[in-house]
């Protein structure tokens, strides 16, 4: 039997009460889209889990499955992987970001004949979904803090992947770079390390494994006190290139994706793909089509004027759109929208703030909107950043000097913000 | 000590305590002192570095289980916070930060582990875990330019709960919130140059009062800082109405 004639007897026969909680879902989908609520794809996934815990299982059982975990650039990074799987065949995503199990579920109940399965997944489910899906691979890209009243600590997420993968025969795909992912990744059998860096330091100065100092240098690091060091890595990023492990070279200029964090996105693809025979050359060619994942990079023209749409939901976001902003010209002096909120999805706790370096933005003329300004007013003063506070996008964007401009939010504030702009 | 050397602020331990934004508490106390005219000198002291002890001002932060207790392991065996303390440095600690200053914390793994001493508190594990806004009142003892602080304002996240000894005094009653553990209506403690507190946010952006006050008590200025705070008491303003204070 091929692989399409198992996957398709898979799917025939989905048993009546798997295909009662699918549509279940879908009906409850449709419903909640009509009553204006959004995709009402998470609502549907959550009624059709309940009808059949086992859904996913299910759904997902003879594709091959793909996990993407990350605190950043998981949404990004399954874009890219979906778009190189393309050279393979039909692949079903939850490209929209919605990354927990009644998310998955139900973007996978919408296409259930594709072949290929690239499923991102937020941090806290990765062990479950892994669990579930039976992936041939999962790419760990990063960790660090994120929304501090909410999640736990960032080293009990790492030991949670690393108690959840120790079983799995997934191939994972992990950043050498990290050292939380590194010690996570620590029991998997078959690990492919890639170097793609990480720019924020301040959550791996601790050894997971120990607790000792780790010595960090700009590309290696190891801990002092045990033997947790940095893996050889068998891809890295260097500079706009993407080196494989033959040696091989691809020249990532080609991605209209911007940025170093893009570019390392990339290859962190480029190396999930090649599990599956993709070669990168190929690959990256794929990927060179995408230019906005989920609104993010988005150019668009509101009020006469350009704005480039930029998501930054931790410290470590921040750093990487601070890149993006710098890009730009060697004289940094263009306009500069930045959006804080603190409602329950972003966390409620505004103090992380203050790991963020704002005097990156120092030059740049600075206009603060979102409902948490006040937090960011105080921020940006310590840090002598000429800054303008607005209560509302349309009066910072009158104000703002000649110049395209960057707008940079976090989570609920970038949804916030690309309603009003129209993107 | 203003005109002469630089004021010294160290910041203890970095990579081990700063998960709420504790950053922030030494980039305004920094900020501030520079606004009185000192020359300052920030050091980020890591926990492999010994701890100088001719620091003015230490400021020690939050962080889980994990983290709290390995910074206590070390400073244990290192004395010099204990010997900048005698020397006469103020000291600003913040949540597992002002724990560990006190005679013992719990641990989830081991139990309950010994603190530096160096204020009469002692803590342990509450059953609820206290996360949100926090105001309270300071105690009217604590002064600025002659005037008491005003109220404190901050966000709190943890599972402690601290009892305050007889050689120390709360640092505030609590308005809203919960400071020092549910029922207890105190946050925080002080005694001489002393200050521990579990709110965050960081605590000296909605309260640069209290930066004021240990900069007063290192530079012997009572008097506030001549600082534009326009956003600070705006921020404050809109804290403290977000609780209904």
């Amino acid at each position: 039997m091929t692989d399409p004639e198992r996957r398709a007897l898979t799917m025939a026969q989905l048993p009546a009460r798997a295909k009662m909680a699918v549509a279940a879902g879908k009906l409850t989908g449709a419903v909640s889209r009509a009553a204006g609520r959004g995709s009402g794809a998470v609502v549907g996934g959550r009624i059709a889990l309940r009808l059949d815990p086992e859904l996913l299982r299910r759904l997902t059982a003879g594709r091959a499955c793909v996990l993407i975990s990350a605190t950043n650039g998981k949404t990004t990074t399954t874009r890219l992987v979906a778009e190189a799987l393309r050279a393979k065949g039909p692949v079903a995503s939850n490209a929209l970001g919605a990354n927990m199990p009644a998310g998955i579920t139900a973007a996978m109940a919408n296409d259930r004949n594709a072949e290929f399965a690239v499923i991102e997944v937020d941090e806290k489910y990765l062990p479950g979904v892994a669990e579930q899906t039976e992936p041939r691979a999962i790419a760990l890209l990063n960790l660090s803090r994120d929304q501090l009243d909410r999640a736990a600590e960032t080293r009990m997420m790492a030991q949670k992947w690393r108690d959840g993968l120790a079983d799995t025969d997934a191939t994972v795909i992990a950043n050498a770079d990290d050292p939380l992912v590194v010690w996570a990744a620590g029991r998997v059998r078959e690990v492919v390390w890639v170097a793609v860096g990480q720019g924020w330091k301040d959550d791996a100065w601790s050894c997971p494994q120990c607790g000792g100092v780790l010595h960090l240098d700009s590309e290696d690091w190891s801990c002092g006190s045990c033997d947790l060091r940095r893996p050889e890595p068998a891809w890295f990023l260097d500079g706009a290139e993407l080196v494989a492990p033959d040696g091989a070279r691809v020249g990532l200029a080609g991605l209209k994706l911007p940025g170093r964090a893009n570019r390392a996105n990339a290859v962190s693809a480029a190396a999930t793909a090649a599990v599956f025979g993709v070669q990168p050359t190929a690959a990256i060619q794929r990927m060179e089509h995408v230019t906005a994942v989920a609104g993010r990079y988005d150019t668009v023209t509101y009020r006469g004027r350009t704005l480039r749409l930029l998501l930054a939901k931790n410290p470590a976001g921040w750093l990487e759109t601070f890149d993006l902003v710098a890009a730009r010209g060697e004289e940094p002096t263009g306009p500069v929208l930045l959006s804080v909120n603190a409602l329950s999805a972003d966390g409620t706790d505004t103090s992380w703030l203050w790991d963020v370096d704002y005097t990156r933005l120092v030059g740049h003329h600075v206009l603060v909107i979102g409902r948490r300004r006040l937090d960011l007013a105080v921020r940006l003063q310590v840090a002598g950043v000429d800054f303008e506070v607005f209560d509302d996008v349309e009066a910072a964007v009158d104000a703002a000097p000649a110049g395209p401009i960057d707008a940079i939010a976090n989570y609920t504030a970038f949804q916030q913000l690309r309603q009003k702009v129209g993107a | 000590m203003a005109g002469q050397s630089a004021l010294r602020i160290v910041w203890i331990y970095p990579d081990l305590l700063s998960t709420y934004g504790d950053q922030g508490n030494a980039l305004i106390m920094s900020y501030r002192a520079r606004l009185r005219g000192h020359a300052v000198e920030q050091l980020n002291v890591r926990s492999d570095q010994p701890l100088p002890v001719q620091g003015d001002i230490y400021l020690i932060g939050g962080g889980e289980d994990r983290p709290q207790r390995l910074a206590a392991e070390r400073l244990r065996k290192d004395d010099g916070l204990q010997r900048a303390v005698e020397g006469g440095a103020a000291v600003l600690s913040v949540c597992a930060g002002f724990q560990l200053l006190g005679h013992s914390f719990y641990d989830e793994e081991q139990g309950t582990l010994p603190g530096l001493g160096l204020l009469d508190v002692t803590s342990s594990r509450g059953t609820v875990r206290c996360v949100g806004e926090v105001v309270s009142q300071p105690d009217p003892a604590l002064t600025v330019g002659g005037r008491p602080l005003p109220r404190l304002t901050g966000f709190e996240n943890h599972m402690g709960t601290t009892t305050v000894g007889a050689d120390a005094k709360p640092l505030a009653t609590v308005r809203s919130g919960n400071g020092n553990g549910a029922g207890t209506g105190v946050d925080g403690a002080h005694a001489g140059r002393i200050v521990g507190t579990y709110l965050h946010g960081p605590v000296l952006a909605r309260n640069p009062g209290l930066a004021d006050l240990l900069l007063g008590w290192v530079d012997g200025d009572p008097a506030p800082t001549k600082a534009e705070d326009v956003w600070h008491e705006k921020l404050r303003a809109e804290r403290l109405a977000a609780v209904g204070a």
